[in-house]
Parts: structure tokens; sequence; C-alpha cells
């Protein structure tokens, strides 16, 4: 391998002094001791959220208050880490605001230490029923803890605006349409 | 099917491409053959054919002949005989070969004709895919994917029907979704005899019903719902459980009787969800009974045996084998041993071996009910056949154990060990069972457990492999669908073990390896191997049989070989 040799170039008188490289560096500090603050006071300040985040998974019910999940199990089935496990069940026909949908889910379970919010559940759910939304800390003391269920992921989704109504046109097709 | 005469082929043209086929076969079956799907819904192979759903419509056309003539009028243009299209589209499944015959299923005009039905048949459909238990194995949703128009004109108020309406105890109807194929009307009439369903009403009202005071309860009710090209008939047993995609399918036969129709068993992550019928035309057509699809509740039955036991205490297994190996030893001559017509045909020879090994007499239980002369025979007993085979025994079994019981009060037997079987059922008394230690292989608990010396859980038919031996004498094999349940042992190594206690050689556990060494022993299974028996099962010879009484009548696809003797009923 050829070897090609340096020359070294000998330092000039001021460099040799090193100030200017000190007063550079206090520059920057000085900038920076003045300059608005980039930190925030985590946890008591959090950060504003961006739209299109994608943190944790949550069901969310539909202006009526009503559960939008009808457990497809599609969000199960595209779930890469196999986070999320849903047991579905029959809706009973004596329940006259949800009778018509017949089918929700009777546990929903998604496990945190396995998802890894990738959003494909919210971009799979035919219902528009799981969104990833802002919370973006989970953390607990146990594996159980890291397990959110059906009661914890509706607390945790609220309610959101429904763009389609989908089972309230049905109900109403069913009361007022071409009902046969 | 036989091949008595080779059938008479017919040449024909489909796409492009000849293919010979039998004379009869309709053009989607001709299609079928050569790779080209017709897609359809009312038509089903084992039914007769309507041409209601005109979803296989066809472009078809025949050689042009001069009518005067006769002479075949040639196109210049290509050299080759000119074909006389037939201006309009055609229905595939109502149209048999002919000599000639050209068919096109690639045009705009047939096209067209599918994009038509398909709109039509959508116009009312619910779309609610995502509730719909036939989704994924939906003829609706595959065909309007690959054959619809992919978006909707309709906007007008889709009609409203009723959502769940109970047919019968295990089918539940949703009318929104029905598209009135009449698949399911036919099958009552045709195969299961009970003609109850049928349609009301005219036009958009058009509604699947059945007939007043009647209800669709027979024992075949639930293949309704397999033919079901939608989701509009849906078991009751299995609605909501579970998407089908999460379902693993494995082969398996039906124990209920000696029929053996051909099975899929649909489990998730070890837990059976439910058993539907698989193709097999020699045996069961496309069809089983609804009793046999209810058997993998079972192996989650709450009466399991999970636990060795010794004298009613929790053991280990290798202290009962050597428990079971004492009682031999200290019973030398005295030991009985009751096999299974319920067990594997490999189970059986182990069973046989074990028997010979103690020089033991050996007997079976039979299970007589009534034939439905058509999936359930007489004989309920799927493996009785197989005990014949592996030479477990050389008649067919009394009613009730009475030679045993007759050797038990004359004190001749004093060990007696059970595969599977309870004894207490079989016709055993509690004296006679007092009087002999008891070494119970078994599934599930019986009356007379308490008193045995020693238990051995085992496996049910979904937690193993094996092969059974139908009423044809055709050899089926089976697949393990499930893991075992903790604390059950594989009954080929308790019965291995078993006969390692009574003093025997060792014998292979593992189904191909014990098969090496079954195909050496057994004559008529020389040339049988596990792994190469064909899905649809291999014909035994069942000459040296002939003159046994059996006890089946007739069913779908079986003749008894003489006329039932009325006693063995008895």
């Amino acid at each position: 391998m050829a070897v090609i040799t340096v020359e070294r170039k000998p330092l000039t008188f001021l460099e040799r002094t090193y100030l200017p490289q000190i007063a550079g560096g206090l520059k920057t500090t000085l900038k920076h001791l003045v300059a608005p603050k980039k930190t925030l006071e985590y946890p008591e300040q959090r950060p504003a959220i961006p739209t299109g985040y994608r943190g944790v998974p949550t069901l969310v019910m539909d202006p009526n208050g009503r559960e939008k999940c009808v457990s497809c199990q599609l969000c199960e089935f595209v779930c890469p880490p196999k986070a999320i496990r849903i047991t579905p069940g029959e809706i009973p026909a004596d329940q006259p605001d949800r009778a018509h949908v017949e089918k929700g889910p009777k546990a929903f379970d998604i496990d945190m230490l396995r998802c890894i919010y990738c959003g494909l559940c919210q971009e799979v759910c035919p219902e528009e029923a799981i969104f990833l939304q802002n919370q973006f800390s989970m953390s607990g003391y146990s594996r159980e803890e890291m397990v959110n269920h059906k009661d914890r992921l509706y607390e945790l989704g609220g309610t959101l605006p429904d763009a389609h109504f989908k089972w309230d046109k049905k109900k109403a097709a069913e009361e007022h349409g071409n009902a046969h | 099917m036989i091949a008595t005469a080779k059938p008479d082929l017919v040449t024909v043209n489909i796409d492009g491409k000849e293919i010979a086929v039998p004379k009869g076969t309709n053009v989607i079956e001709a299609a079928r053959l050569v790779n080209v799907d017709v897609p359809h819904y009312c038509y089903h192979p084992k039914l007769t054919i309507v041409g209601n759903c005109r979803m296989c419509l066809i472009e078809m056309g025949m050689p042009a002949v001069d009518p005067a003539t006769k002479a075949p009028i040639m196109d210049p243009a290509t050299g080759k005989q000119k074909i006389n299209w037939i201006p309009r589209p055609q229905i595939g499944c109502g149209t048999n070969v002919s000599p000639g015959l050209h068919v096109r299923t690639t045009t705009p005009m047939v096209k067209d004709a599918r994009e038509g039905v398909m709109e039509f048949l959508l116009i009312n459909h619910p779309l609610d895919c995502p509730i719909c238990d036939q989704a994924g194995e939906c003829k609706l949703q595959e065909q309007a994917t690959g054959y619809g128009r992919g978006y909707s004109r309709f906007i007008e108020d889709k009609n409203v029907k009723p959502k769940r309406t109970q047919l019968g105890p295990r089918v539940t109807l949703d009318d929104e979704r029905c598209i009135l194929c009449s698949r399911c009307i036919r099958f009552s009439k045709e195969i299961a005899k009970d003609d109850v369903l049928g349609f009301v009403d005219r036009g958009s009202y058009s509604t699947l019903t059945c007939f007043p005071g009647k209800k669709l309860e027979n024992n075949y009710s639930l293949n309704t719902v397999d033919i079901c090209p939608v989701g509009a008939l849906t078991s009751t047993d299995f609605r909501f459980k579970m998407r089908v995609w999460f379902l693993k399918q494995t082969n398996a036969i039906d124990t209920e009787s000696s029929v053996g129709a051909n099975t899929v068993v649909w489990s998730r992550e070890g837990t059976i969800y439910r058993i539907t019928p698989r193709r097999n035309d020699e045996v069961n057509d496309t069809w089983m009974a609804d009793s046999g699809r209810v058997l993998f509740k079972a192996v989650q039955a709450p009466d399991r045996l999970s636990a060795v036991k010794i004298n009613g205490t929790d053991s280990a297994f290798d202290i009962a084998i050597n428990a079971a190996a004492e009682l031999f030893k200290a019973n030398a001559g005295a030991v009985a041993v009751v096999g299974s017509g319920r067990s594997t045909v490999e189970e059986q020879f182990l069973t046989k071996q074990l028997a010979t090994a103690l020089k033991a007499s050996t007997h079976l239980v039979s299970r007589v009910g009534e034939g439905d002369k058509l999936l359930v025979s007489a004989d309920r007993n799927p493996n009785v056949r197989g005990a014949l085979v592996t030479g477990l025994i050389s008649t067919l079994p009394g009613v009730k154990l009475v030679d045993l019981g007759a050797q038990i009060d004359a004190g001749k037997v004093k060990v007696v060990v059970t595969v599977g079987e309870d004894l207490a059922a079989a016709g055993l008394n509690a004296g006679q069972l007092a009087k002999i230690s008891l070494i119970v292989l078994g599934t599930h608990a019986k009356s007379m457990d308490g008193g045995a010396k020693v238990v051995i859980p085992t496996l049910t038919a979904f937690e193993k492999s094996g092969t059974f031996v139908n009423q044809q004498f055709r050899i089926q094999k089976f697949l393990k669908a499930v893991p075992p349940m903790a604390g059950a042992t594989d009954d080929l190594i308790v019965l291995a073990k078993l006969v390692g206690a009574a003093g025997g050689a060792t014998i292979p556990t593992e189904v191909n390896a014990l098969w090496k060494t079954i195909a050496a022993a057994v004559p008529a299974l020389a040339t049988t191997t596990f792994a190469n028996l064909p899905e649809t099962g291999q014909l035994l010879d069942a000459t040296p049989f002939s003159a046994l009484p059996f006890v089946e009548g007739e069913t779908l696809h079986y003749k008894p070989a003489q006329p039932v003797v009325a006693a063995a009923n008895a």
C-alpha cells in the first residue's frame, strides 16, 4: 500500500495562544445562555403532539356513546407483533340501541409490551373504531399492568367525531326505509 | 367412481384449449379441468342444476356445417372450420358438453354479463362483511373482487330484512345476505330427504323460510350452512366465535360411525372451533351429519382425565407402568384385554401385541345404533374392521361382554386392561368388576374408574394421528389437529410401554415408524405406509371377512354385501 507523507503545517502565533478558540467556545455558550429554551420540564410540562402522531392504540365510542368496534378481528389479523387479542361476542337482541349491530367484542386486549405503534390496526379498521391517539408514555409495575383491557382502551380512547354513522343509518333504514 | 366401461369422451374447446371430457359433463366442470374458473353460486356438483343465479354465463358456439350437405364450412382467414357463436351468453352449469363445443369465458360479453349479475346481486346486499361469519370464505366476496365492477351505482335505499331468524336448532338465517340460489332448498329435498325449506313472496320480497309448522332440524341441517355461498345461513354454534382466516385446517375422519365421513377440523392455537365435511366422492360426497360436528367438544370437556392414578391417588406415568407390570406378573395367564372399535388401526395393532405378549383373550365392545341410510351407519364404532384387519378380533363383537363376564365369574380372568372402553356400560356388573384388577386407558372419567387399580389418561381422536378402516374396508388417515392435553399420554406410547411391561418386544410409537412394523406383521397392510396413504383412502381386500354378519345397512356409498341379519341388531 502506498504511503503518502503529509507535511504538518506549523501552528501560527495566534493559534499557539489558543485565545481565538476559547473566545469562539465562549461565544457559543453565551449564545445558548440567552437563547429560548428547547427542553421541557417533563413530566410537569408536556410537549404539544402533532396531528397524525401514533401513540397508544385506543378504542373509541361514537358520539352516542356506543362502542364502534364490531370485533371483526382484522386488527388482530394485521397486527405484526400479535399484540391484539379479541374474543368476539354476540350483542343480544334485547339491546334496542345496538341490537342491529349484532356483534361486539366480549374482550379486547392490547399487549403494550408487544405493540410497536405501527398504526396498521387503525389503518385496517373498517368501522373506524381503533385509533392511535396522543398518549405516548405507558408504564407499569407488572406485565399484566401493561396489557390494556377493553374498559381501559375505551377510557383512553374516549369519543371521537364520526363521519359516517353507519349503524345509525342502518337503524334508520330498518325503521323507515325499504323494510321488507 | 368405479371405472367400469370407458366413458364416452367428448372433445371440447374452452378458451382455445382442447380437452376430452366424459359425456354429460357440464361446462363448469369441463372448464375446471383446464383450470378455467367459471364463477357460479347456485351450481353445486352434488345437487341438481337450476341455473337461477346466472353467474356462470359463458359464450359458446358450434363448428359451422352447411345445412344442406353437412359439409364443414371453412374460415378462409384461419383455414380452420368456422365457429358459429351464439349471439347471447349461455349458462355454463346447465350446458352439457357436446362434440366440438367451443366455449369462451374471457370475451367482453362474458365480462359484462358477470359484472351485471354481480351488480344486481350486490344492490341489496347489506355489506356487513365485518360482522359476517362467511367473510373469508364467501363466494360473493371472492367474485366481487374477481369479476365485479368495483363500485356501486345504487343510490336508493337498500332492502331491510330480518337479520337473525332461527330456521332450526342449529341454523340461523340472515335474510339480507341471501342471494336466493336455492342450494339449501335442493339439499334438503334431494340429499337430506327432508323437504322443509322454500322461498315465499316475489321479487325483492322473496325470502327463504321453513314451511309452516316445520323446522330445519334434521341431522344434516348444517350442510346447508356449508353450501350457502354467502353468509345467509350460519351455524348457531359457530356464529361469531372466530373469523375463518385464523383457523388452521386439519384433515380428519368423523368418528361417530363406521361410515368414516371425511372432515376438516378447524382450530386455532389448540382450540377447535368447528368441523366441516371434506369432499370424498367415494365416501361422503361433500356432506356430513350434524352429530359429528360437535364431537370436538369432548376435547375440552370438564370430565377429561388428566392425571395418572393408582388406586385412586395421583401418581406418575412410569410408576403406573410398573404397577401394571407387577399385576401382569402376579396374574400371568389370567389377563384379558378389552380393545376398542374407537381406537385407531395402530392402537388396535398394539393392543393385539399386548394381548399376544400376555397370552390374554381379546374382546371388543360393540355399539349398535340405528343407521339413517345416509352418513350415520348402524355400527357406531368407527373402526371395527380395523380390529379385524389387525387380527385383534376374528369375529364380530357380541352385544355385551358376556364371554368376559363368564370368564371373570369362573375366576379365569383376574386382570382386565381396557383401552378406552367403559366396562360397566359394556355389560359387566358391579360384582364382576369388584373381582378384577382393572387397568384403564381412557380419555374421559367413567363410573368404573373409582375401583380401577391403574388409570392412565390418553388422547382423543383430535389430538393424535392415525387411521380408521370404514365399512367399505377403506383405510383412511386423520392427522393431529390440536396438541395433546397436559397430563394425557399418546395411546401408542401407553400401549407400547404396556407391551414392554408384559415382556414383549420394543415397538416404535411414532406413527410413520410404527407403520413399518405393522406392514411387516399384517399381510393385508403389507404395501401400505402412513405417509403414502391417499387423501381419499385406500380400499383393502374385504374377501377374508365376507362371511361375517356386519350390522350396517345401506348408506350413501355403501351397500351391504349380504342382507342384514336381524338377530345382530337384537
